[in-house]
């Protein structure tokens, strides 16, 4: 046994020295034990029994939102709050009686108290009331004396000047509810302290929320602060720039109207979100301040969903905007060559059944580009029947449908682009070939967001990169803002010459006489737009209605009316925007979403136009002087 | 070999046991002592839910069962077994350290654990026990003139700094530590020179600032966030202070079972984990710390014991690398709630609420255990039988 002999001796004698080290570290522990219980017992008595030291949390300010030219979307502001701290009230019942002969308090504001008291550590102040007026908090502060427990605070609450203005972008912030405590933040314990319950406010909250400072302080047995100790103050929230143009997002608002709708305007290289707007809209100062009954029932009851924003939420058929897809797909897979050409007599068949055209006497012979500019449905018919819908839908998905965008706004629906293995699991029946051609002009099972069709034409506009949008400026990593590294979009892996020939097709529909958007082009030089528009029918037309001639849309309850969309990018010749405007039950793509999307089109261009040329004239009055500091 | 053979060991002496044997040489005493201590946290968590076996007791005692059937388990396997798949657990480990560590990367943020749906599989653990037994597989078949060799030591220094740098990456750097100084225990055991390690611990403070330079500014402040935790405001800082009042106040008898003041209050952060002896100091005084400290002393001393009667080179360094790491853990864990040693995630062994390590220290005692159970069986160089 090779000198097994040494190596136990050597072991034993390390063995010693390494238990003689640890020896040394119990002593240690020992010795700081006896320290701490024998030595100084006295003064940790006292000082747990007596003066117990507590701790304050500051609440740092909640950081900015601002728009992508730094317009005040969220701000801060003084709010006087009346607290009672229920450790150092004799009897809450008893103090609560005695304001509520000062100020006006609800029966409901005195049992959220209560429950707020027992829930909480005894020293931690509880909120009774907020915005408080000047007379208030005199009459407060006045009969101090008889109020025992009850302190007033300065506190800040939120406020968004726009109001209704990106209300959905934004979210809101409210007071923590039970559920919501999961981030182990102890700030969330402080009286009234607010956190974000939707939109950016939810998603960046912990960055907008910052770090609390802490006051140490000496409090003795009743609780009365006898002494700081020690302050630390906080680090305020990281304040946020969002892509968003506040001007251009308040001209789309008022372009859609009082309609159900939504507009997303993005940037298709960088995947920025310019405007997005959802109407109607709420003010979100609501939310902070309180809702009342009627108000939330009003809300959240009105059929034109006023909370929801439909621009990531709200999802619709796409319609023929959905047919660039299934000329993309059929393209790729050589189901067809840009020159064939198939016959429109206003209807085709399968098997037993019609499937009909919207055009009644039919686009006669139409090839691709002239089949988008009609936006004829026979040869759509025909071409996704001959390419099958799966490979449509897998087109579909690498442009952005029927998967959520990954947008940084919290609640995006990801839409629904329907497959076999999709249909088998769902509803557990097989593909019918019917459903193939129904599929093919959007309508079907198929289901997108607005935003969703926005990313869809960017994508088609920036010769295939898979941008993703984004709302906020920067990157937040670690609660702080890092700028966003240059983007390097993947590919959808289709090849240019099938995106050209479907550019070219959008250039027809709208610039081209006949096309379905040629009378919401743009004339302005270098300005013009490429589109789609599409006309999503919710319900379905009988045969007996066709023979007796389709009722008007207009006549119909608005329930039953059809979607309008229209997507499209600009400038035409060198793309850098994509639009997607969808008017719920509006009516008719061509009549009512092209030209809303024409005039919010052609003011993003005005007004990045307007930009650039008083850049360079800034440029200009600065070249020789010292112009650094500006910028 | 001049060695006084005891009757029963000559029976040992032998390649193979049979299981029944095997089960008559567990040692009850070492589980008498691990029960005893384990028992003073169930009835200390008993207390910090108010004098309930919910939410806290009742869940312990179950693990505690769960982990006393993995240790007889983990004991009664061949310590060949252990020495033979040792660099397979080390290969495995370094894997799922690496696997944790791109999860977190793409999800943003620290994650430290693989979640297997029963139970949350933390690498970092199995890593502690996989070091010592990979050291001990190095060191086994090694000369005292191979140990003196300084190529010799460079693979087994590359192996432990390989993971500690994955952990320090996630970042956990008690963890960290902890690997890096039982790995150092065992080093100095296998008769590493003492000048070594000056050298070493030299070199590594030189590279500090190199080190640095290559941290994002993010890390850095983190970094400095652990080594200062006073400048976490919220955090460490008044968790302490609280502590030693706590402690303090408990003097020399402590106020009582179920009668300590600023646990109830909640003045206590995590009385059921980290600072779980905080609230016991304060109930049971320095009598009642004296008498836990006492119980993991002896839980020591058995240990050494174990690894001073074992006849392998490889059995008596992983007995003492396993005590070694148990010590660290309660001795780092005293040292932070008295105030000696900064605020770092270690708990409490045994005691401490908390599954993954309880499983995972009673896996490293069953270790042990295995190591007594065939403190007479010889092995070679290789792990086979002794030629």
């Amino acid at each position: 046994m090779y000198h097994d002999n040494d190596r136990s001796k050597l072991f034993s004698r390390r063995a010693l020295m390494l238990a003689g080290g640890k020896g040394a570290l119990i002593s240690a522990l020992v010795a700081r034990m006896y320290y701490l219980q024998v030595i100084e017992a006295d003064r940790y008595t006292m000082l747990s029994e007596e003066n117990r030291v507590s701790m304050r949390l500051l609440a740092p300010p909640r950081g900015l939102i601002l728009d992508r030219n730094g317009t005040a979307m969220a701000v801060n502001q003084h709010n006087y709050r009346v607290l009672v701290v229920s450790e150092q009230a004799p009897s809450l019942d008893y103090t609560l009686d005695a304001l509520s002969q000062i100020i006006s308090l609800g029966d409901h504001d005195r049992a959220r108290v209560i429950k707020e008291a027992k829930r909480r550590r005894s020293f931690v102040p509880i909120t009774v009331r907020e915005n408080l007026s000047w007379e208030e908090v005199a009459r407060i502060e006045v009969n101090a004396p008889d109020l025992p427990g009850v302190l007033i605070d300065v506190g800040q609450s939120r406020y968004y000047p726009l109001e209704h203005l990106g209300a959905h972008i934004l979210g809101y912030v409210a007071a923590v509810s039970e559920n919501d405590q999961t981030n182990n933040d102890p700030l969330e314990e402080l009286p009234g302290f607010r956190i974000g319950k939707a939109g950016v406010e939810k998603i960046y909250d912990m960055a907008l929320r910052g770090r609390g400072g802490t006051s140490q302080e000496e409090v003795n047995a009743v609780g009365r602060v006898m002494r700081e100790l020690e302050r630390r103050e906080g680090e305020p929230g990281v304040d946020l720039t969002l892509t968003l143009d506040m001007r251009l997002q308040e001209y789309a608002a008022q372009r859609l109207g009082d309609e159900s709708a939504a507009a997303v305007v993005m940037d298709i290289h960088t995947g920025e979100v310019i405007v997005m707007a959802s109407t109607p809209s709420f003010d979100p100062n609501a939310f902070n301040r309180g809702l009342t009954h009627e108000e939330w029932k009003e809300l959240s009851t009105n059929p034109l969903a006023p909370l929801q924003n439909k621009a990531i939420s709200g999802t619709f058929a796409p319609g023929s905007t959905f047919k660039m897809m299934v000329a993309i797909a059929a393209m790729e897979a050589g189901a067809i060559s840009p020159e064939q050409t198939v016959l429109c007599r206003g209807h085709t068949e399968l098997g037993s059944i019609k499937f009909h055209c919207w055009k009644k006497g039919g686009h006669g012979s139409v090839d691709l580009v002239n089949a988008l500019k009609g936006s004829c449905d026979v040869y759509f018919y025909e071409i996704a029947r001959r390419v099958g819908f799966e490979k449509v839908a897998e087109v579909a998905n690498r442009f952005g449908l029927g998967v959520p965008t990954g947008i940084d706004l919290p609640n995006e629906r990801s839409g629904l682009i329907p497959n076999r293995a999709w249909k088998r699991k769902a509803l557990g029946q097989p593909w019918h070939p019917g459903e193939t051609l129904i599929n093919g002009i959007g309508q079907g099972y198929c289901l997108a967001t607005p935003l969703q069709l926005a990313v869809m034409t960017a994508r088609i506009a920036n010769g295939g990169q898979q941008v993703i949008p984004h709302v906020a400026r920067d990157m937040i990593v670690e609660k702080q803002a890092i700028l966003r590294a240059e983007p390097a979009w993947k590919s959808c892996g289709v090849s240019q010459r099938s995106l050209t020939l479907v550019r070219k097709g959008m250039n027809a529909v709208s610039n081209e006489p006949g096309g379905t958007a040629y009378r919401a082009r743009i004339e302005q030089e270098g300005m013009w737009l490429s589109g789609k528009t599409g006309t999503a029918q919710v319900r379905r037309i009988t045969m007996r209605e066709r023979e007796t001639g389709v009722r008007k849309n207009e006549d119909l309850p608005w329930k039953e009316r059809d979607h309008a969309l229209f997507v499209a990018y600009a400038p035409e010749d060198a793309p850098r925007y994509s639009i997607a405007v969808v008017v719920e039950h509006g009516g008719g793509g061509s009549a009512v979403a092209a030209p809303i999307a024409r005039d919010i089109m052609l003011e993003v261009q005005k007004r990045e136009r307007a930009r650039v040329a008083e850049q360079q004239l800034h440029n200009h009055a600065c070249s020789g002087s010292d112009c650094k500091d500006h910028g | 070999m001049l060695r006084p053979t005891p009757r029963l060991s000559s029976r040992l002496n032998r390649t193979e046991m049979s299981w029944r044997e095997k089960i008559w040489q567990i040692n009850w005493s070492l589980i008498t002592i691990l029960t005893a201590i384990a028992s003073v946290g169930f009835l200390t968590l008993y207390s910090a839910a108010k004098g309930s076996l919910e939410p806290w007791a009742i869940k312990q005692m179950v693990r505690f069962a769960m982990g006393i059937g993995i240790m007889i388990a983990v004991a009664v396997v061949d310590l060949r077994f252990w020495m033979r798949h040792a660099y397979v657990l080390y290969g495995l480990s370094i894997v799922l350290l690496i696997a944790v560590d791109l999860k977190g990367t793409i999800g943003m943020g620290a994650q430290r654990w693989i979640d297997l749906g029963f139970i949350q599989l933390q690498p970092s653990e199995i890593m502690k026990i996989a070091m010592i037994l990979t050291l001990a597989r190095y060191f086994h078949g090694a000369t005292v003139q191979d140990v003196g060799r300084p190529t010799f030591l460079i693979p087994p220094l590359l192996m432990v700094l390989l993971p500690v740098g994955l952990v320090m990456k996630q970042p956990d750097l008690g963890t960290a530590m902890m690997v890096l100084m039982s790995s150092g225990a065992i080093f100095f055991m296998a008769g590493v020179r003492l000048w070594k390690f000056g050298i070493l611990l030299g070199a590594g403070a030189g590279a500090v600032p190199v080190a640095w330079q290559f941290l994002h500014d993010y890390q850095k402040k983190r970094v400095i966030i652990f080594m200062n935790p006073d400048q976490d405001p919220l955090g460490a800082g008044y968790h302490i202070t609280q502590s030693k009042i706590a402690l303090g106040s408990g003097g020399i008898f402590g106020k009582g079972y179920m009668n300590g003041t600023q646990a109830g209050l909640n003045f206590l952060p995590e009385k059921q984990t980290d600072f779980i002896f905080t609230m016991y100091g304060e109930e049971w005084g320095l009598m009642g710390g004296l008498f836990l400290l006492g119980l993991y002393v002896l839980l020591t001393a058995f240990g050494y014991a174990i690894a001073m009667r074992c006849r392998s080179q490889f059995g008596r360094l992983v007995a003492l690398g396993i005590t070694t790491t148990f010590f660290l853990y309660f001795f780092i864990n005293t040292a932070m709630v008295m105030g000696l040693v900064p605020v770092v995630g270690v708990p409490l062994p045994l005691i401490s609420y908390g599954g993954t390590a309880m499983l995972s220290l009673l896996f490293g005692w069953g270790l042990v255990m295995s190591c007594y159970i065939h403190r007479d069986l010889p092995i070679g160089r290789r792990g086979g039988h002794d030629d």
